[in-house]
């Protein structure tokens, strides 16, 4: 456990994190190893955990009949993967698969939504870590919309 | 830290003409041109710089160098066929001629930015005028900290010079990553935009340069992302873009506010640019 707790805390998404909240992420943690093609959770799912990479990379993924998944974004180490575990009726919104071998903590949701609920200080902390990963994605879908590279001379 | 090379001709407006050595497709809609004087040498030119390139009677357009600065005995350029001049160079066969005026502008930071660590940040044909400085960097890498190729494109299909990319990346002293906007079942690098991959190459803020080269959206958020990781702004160069008509500062063509992009440009630090970038009308 300590060592889990030692990785944890080392993993970039929780660098300098207050210590006594360590301690509460930790006992919601686990170690956890994905072969390459091996799905982290699928659209529609529950939204009962979710992953911050340690190695490896992990391909966001949306399916539609008779063509190949749509890759919307890559994550690799020092990322986090997935966010629906926050929002209500907690289902994910698309597929994550392993595209390489990947190891990932995974943080059980249910376990730390109530520890956050139970203590808000560590829910605002939560939230302030994963507020700037959010609006950094939305600015990136945002861009790959712009399809800027199409019109382009140089 | 930009660096400013006077053209070499006695009439900087007289095109010269140079025949097409060697074409290599690269796309669909881009091809690398290998160009030869017909009159005299080839003039030096410094990563970055760019040339007027005339196809008779039709049209002339800038396009940057992009071949090796330490080769002396021909001009590459890699061109997009995007209007009627361009797609007829990119349709110019080997042995065909072609007009050319160059090279104009500044360049680079190469020299200056020795002893620091080095990102060279490119957005689809962006590639093209950072090759040249690229090579100048990996001949004498050891001169250099930490240095890193980040590059983007629109879909597998688009990227340039895969081939260069996968050897730079095989050596030790540079990092390469590449993304895409647009993936096919084919690829199996990074998917997503080219400011994502800054925060996973090893660099330190305070010591390190930066040169960007793509389309303007993308070139802004780079910018804004390598600002927010602690890189001076002083210390990021961007090449920029505009409608470069005589390429010596005459016309008012590609007017950036107080610069003019083919004379001042077109490589030109962000400190002095990061205003203009946020005004449309310019």
């Amino acid at each position: 456990m300590e060592t889990l707790e030692r990785l944890l805390l080392g993993h970039k998404f929780l660098a300098g994190i207050d210590p006594a909240f360590g301690r509460l992420l930790v006992g919601c943690a686990r170690n956890l190893r994905f072969a390459p093609g091996q799905y982290l959770f699928r659209e529609g799912g529950p939204a009962d955990e979710f992953y911050l990479i340690r190695e490896g990379r992990v391909a966001l993924e949306l399916h539609a009949p008779a063509r190949p998944p749509i890759i919307i974004a890559t994550l690799g180490a020092g990322e986090l993967v997935g966010a629906s575990w926050l929002v209500p009726p907690y289902r994910w919104g698309f597929d994550a698969r392993a595209t390489t071998d990947t190891r990932a903590f995974g943080l059980d949701a249910t376990c730390l939504r109530a520890k956050c609920d139970a203590d808000h200080h560590l829910g605002y902390e939560m939230m302030r870590r994963l507020l700037p990963v959010m609006v950094r994605r939305m600015q990136a879908a945002r861009q790959q919309m712009l399809d800027v590279y199409g019109h382009t001379s140089a | 830290m930009s660096a400013r090379l006077a053209p070499s001709p006695a009439d900087p407006m007289r095109p010269a003409p140079w025949r097409v050595r060697a074409v290599r497709r690269e796309t669909a809609d881009v091809a690398t041109l290998a160009l030869e004087p017909l009159e005299g040498g080839v003039p030096g030119f410094a990563p970055g710089q760019f040339n007027m390139i005339y196809a008779f009677g039709i049209g002339e357009v800038p396009v940057s160098l992009s071949g090796d600065p330490a080769d002396p005995t021909r001009f590459v350029h890699t061109v997009r066929a995007v209007g009627a001049a361009s797609a007829a160079i990119v349709a110019a066969a080997p042995g065909s001629v072609l007009g050319l005026r160059g090279p104009f502008g500044s360049a680079w930071p190469v020299d200056a930015a020795e002893g620091h660590d080095l990102l060279i940040v490119a957005g689809g044909l962006g590639l093209a005028p950072l090759r040249p400085a690229i090579y100048q960097v990996l001949a004498a890498s050891e001169r250099f900290g930490r240095i890193a190729v980040l590059y983007g494109g629109r879909g597998p299909a688009e990227l340039l010079f895969r081939d260069e990319l996968a050897a730079w990346g095989a050596r030790a002293d540079v990092t390469v990553a590449i993304t895409v906007d647009h993936a096919d079942p084919s690829w199996h690098g990074h998917v997503g935009v080219v400011p994502a991959l800054i925060e996973h190459v090893g660099f330190d803020p305070a010591n390190t340069v930066a040169l960007l080269c793509g389309p303007e959206v993308m070139l802004r958020f780079t910018a804004t992302t390598l600002r927010a990781a602690g890189v001076a702004a002083g210390r990021i160069f961007l090449s920029m873009e505009r409608n470069m008509k005589c390429a010596i500062g005459l016309c008012g063509h590609c007017q950036f506010g107080a610069d003019f992009v083919c004379k001042d440009g077109p490589v030109l630090p962000y400190d002095r640019i990061a205003a203009r970038l946020a005004v449309r009308e310019i």
